[in-house]
């Protein structure tokens, strides 16, 4: 069933298509993080901000993938934008919530200890309340994460150029079903998706020794 | 012609309202597709969700399970299932069988997890007085639990109707029916009215099924929130599972 030669034939495709794959996930992640901080600050200064944005990044995220990125090619062609904006687009939701979660989840009294220690307000979010924010914030990033390295494979309905091991599942379905070609993208990008939430649950406790490593998943899914 | 003329050309065509390959028939497939996964999924993973969230007993084994199917890529599950349902049947199982398989294996998780912590989470002393008041374990589970973890409950079937039809849409690049074909085969054909008619109607149908379960864990929460036991953070809408 495995055709061992086209594997072999292969292997400089599969180490390219893996580093794509990968670099694919973290510009969405990055860009994805950047954003969200931003806009859970805003939220967490000022909290009529928060429902609305909340509620567009969730919107956004109900949408089915192929969706978007089917819609942005006929507005931005088949570029990389094509395949980073929706990405970056379903990382807001996981990421925003996480980090608003993390901030609300400051006990009052350390804020006014922290006030009461003559901290100013910037002083206090960057000493206090983000160092405390953190598991929830790295939580979030796991999720962001696993969830991006799956949507990646699905890059690959843009062109060829895209989709990191997700183009192999669709060129071998198109070559007639051509099953080793379609586990060459398919068990890779599974061990990669579990291999990045593997880490980042080592991450998470080495962050925070004294946490129960509890992921955001029992509060909000 | 621009994007809006030509969506709007296209969806107010009365050829796309007809026939097997019309708006209608490809609707109806989408979610008889939906569906079948859906209560199937349910069937697999409700009845285990309340037992372990009720005794406790296989709470990490199915964390472990779900966060496993949660991390997996639904178009790689889509691809590992093809080699096998095209042996059980060689016409469907290139086409429709592989996306049904991927579709239970990515809802059962939401479903599971939900429904464990649901029930795990519902007041102790409820159940105690429940217990004293002779009541037996089934009657606990189905009479006090669940009512009050309903909520929750039906937030884990919310990510996973969501994500069945998100992977339902997929579907269409594999060859079977439902609105998927319109994003598929517009882009095919390079026709953006085709491409973006089919957004509109995944995105509605997608947003019209989270806004209707939405609104049964509202109806179910104003009944628990009476008892004060239902975990309001659990409702928080838009809930973090694998996306496709």
């Amino acid at each position: 069933m495995i055709d061992w030669g086209w594997l072999a034939a292969h292997l400089d495709a599969i180490a390219y298509r893996t580093g794509q794959h990968l670099y694919l996930a973290a510009i969405a992640v990055g860009v994805g993080f950047a954003i969200s901080f931003v806009l859970a600050l805003v939220a967490a200064r000022q909290r009529a901000f928060y429902p609305p944005i909340s509620a567009l990044a969730g919107i956004l995220y109900t949408i089915p993938s192929l969706a978007l990125f089917a819609a942005l090619i006929s507005i931005t062609g088949f570029s990389v934008v094509t395949a980073e904006v929706p990405l970056v687009m379903y990382t807001l939701v996981i990421l925003v919530r996480n980090i608003v979660a993390g901030l609300d989840g400051v006990p009052a009294d350390v804020l006014e200890a922290a006030d009461g220690m003559g901290h100013t307000r910037r002083q206090r979010l960057w000493r206090v309340e983000l160092p405390l924010a953190v598991p929830l914030i790295v939580a979030g990033l796991r999720l962001a994460t696993v969830s991006t390295i799956g949507l990646v494979t699905i890059t690959g309905t843009i062109s060829d150029a895209f989709g990191g091991l997700g183009y192999f599942i669709l060129d071998g379905y198109n070559r007639g079903g051509f099953p080793t070609e379609m586990y060459a993208g398919a068990l890779p990008s599974i061990l990669l998706a579990l291999g990045a939430d593997f880490l980042f649950v080592r991450a998470q406790r080495r962050i925070t020794p004294w946490a129960q490593a509890r992921a955001l998943e029992a509060t909000s899914s | 012609m621009n994007l809006v003329a030509e969506t709007a050309a296209w969806l107010t065509n009365p050829a796309q309202w007809a026939g097997q390959a019309g708006i209608p028939n490809r609707l109806l497939e989408h979610v008889l597709i939906a569906s079948i996964s859906l209560a199937a999924a349910l069937l697999l993973a409700l009845p285990a969700g309340l037992a372990i969230g009720h005794t406790g007993r296989g709470a990490g084994l199915a964390a472990g399970v779900a966060n496993l199917g949660r991390s997996l890529p639904s178009l790689a599950v889509i691809a590992l299932a093809i080699p096998v349902t095209v042996r059980i049947d060689p016409v469907l199982g290139g086409s429709v069988l592989p996306t049904l398989v991927a579709m239970v294996v990515l809802a059962v998780p939401p479903i599971l997890v939900n429904a464990y912590t649901g029930v795990a989470e519902v007041d102790r002393d409820l159940v105690e007085a429940g217990r004293g008041m002779g009541m037996r374990e089934r009657e606990i589970l189905l009479g006090i639990e669940l009512p009050v973890a309903l909520p929750v409950v039906l937030g884990g079937v919310r990510s996973a109707a969501v994500q069945i039809i998100a992977t339902a849409t997929l579907g269409a690049i594999f060859g079977s029916g439902g609105l998927g074909r319109f994003l598929v085969d517009g882009i095919a054909q390079n026709d953006d009215g085709q491409v973006f008619g089919g957004v509109l109607l995944v995105a509605t149908l997608a947003l019209a099924t989270e806004a209707a379960i939405e609104i049964l864990q509202r109806l179910a929460r104003s009944k628990g929130a009476e008892n004060a036991a239902s975990p309001a953070s659990a409702i928080a809408p838009g809930p973090p599972v694998l996306r496709v």
